[in-house]
């Protein structure tokens, strides 16, 4: 039996935003990396059976969706009649996966998305994880989304000084949690 | 014009972070944290709170969003029990 149990009833609330940068920086694409996630929790759920719990739970996931982006680039170079360029290989004795590789290299990314923002992304990531759920998504939906104060006091049916306390709450939080694992 | 405790600096100063605040706002705060150490240090943990937001450019996905991928999973789950 596997030491770690996989639940996938909780694989959106728990994962999709860590899958969704994960993917975006890669495909830079919505709908694309929001499809790919779809497929990534589908294939996930039709694997249950393959999970042997060596790693965790969003470790697997990755490694599902790294193959899920491979497919993509593999399915668009052939839909455009590409051949396979292999940018890194000096003479045909040398053999590799390329794509393989753009899946998973950090340096095959802009200046701006460094190794470093994935990380800190990461550390965001988690930090958002100790919120209480609906303080993370007004928070995440102010700051992130950048959404009117206004908007969000109508979705949460809440008062606009209602609000400021939430946001309070959590800029506080979240400036202690990444004090601890970031700055 | 009155002069903030430590609360109301607090909150124009979270307000100041998705620029929010009015001028007058902004310069009664700055007065404030001339005298107020800990206002001072909350500010500052405030500001790179939104820094390490900016640099790190995070993406989430919404609610409806989320919402999609959640019915399309348990559509898959019922059809697996």
């Amino acid at each position: 039996m596997p030491s770690v149990l996989l639940h996938p009833e909780h694989w959106v609330k728990n994962y999709a935003d860590y899958l969704y940068n994960y993917t975006i920086v890669r495909v830079n694409n919505h709908e694309i990396a929001q499809d790919l996630i779809s497929e990534t929790f589908l294939a996930g759920l039709k694997s249950l059976a393959n999970f042997k719990g060596e790693a965790g739970e969003r470790t697997w996931l990755i490694s599902i969706l790294k193959r899920k982006i491979i497919d993509y680039y593999r399915k668009i170079n052939s839909a455009k009649g590409k051949a396979e360029v292999r940018f890194s290989y000096q003479s045909e004795d040398d053999e590799g996966d390329w794509l393989e590789e753009r899946v998973s290299d950090p340096f095959d990314k802009t200046a701006e998305d460094t190794m470093e923002n994935e990380e800190l992304r990461l550390a965001i990531l988690n930090c958002l994880d100790t919120l209480p759920e609906k303080q993370a998504e007004i928070f995440k939906m102010k700051t992130i989304e950048e959404k009117e104060t206004e908007e969000i006091c109508n979705e949460f049916n809440i008062t606009p000084s209602n609000f400021w306390v939430i946001i309070h709450r959590a800029r506080k939080t979240m400036a202690e949690c990444l004090q601890k694992n970031w700055f | 014009m009155k002069f903030y405790n430590c609360e109301k600096a607090c909150h124009i100063c979270d307000k100041s972070q998705y620029k929010e605040n009015t001028f007058i706002e902004k310069l009664l705060l700055q007065f404030h944290l001339v005298f107020c150490m800990v206002c001072r240090k909350y500010t500052a943990n405030n500001n790179k709170l939104s820094l390490a937001f900016k640099k790190s450019n995070l993406k989430t996905l919404s609610l409806a969003q989320k919402q999609v991928l959640q019915e399309r999973l348990q559509m898959e789950m019922r059809k697996q029990n």
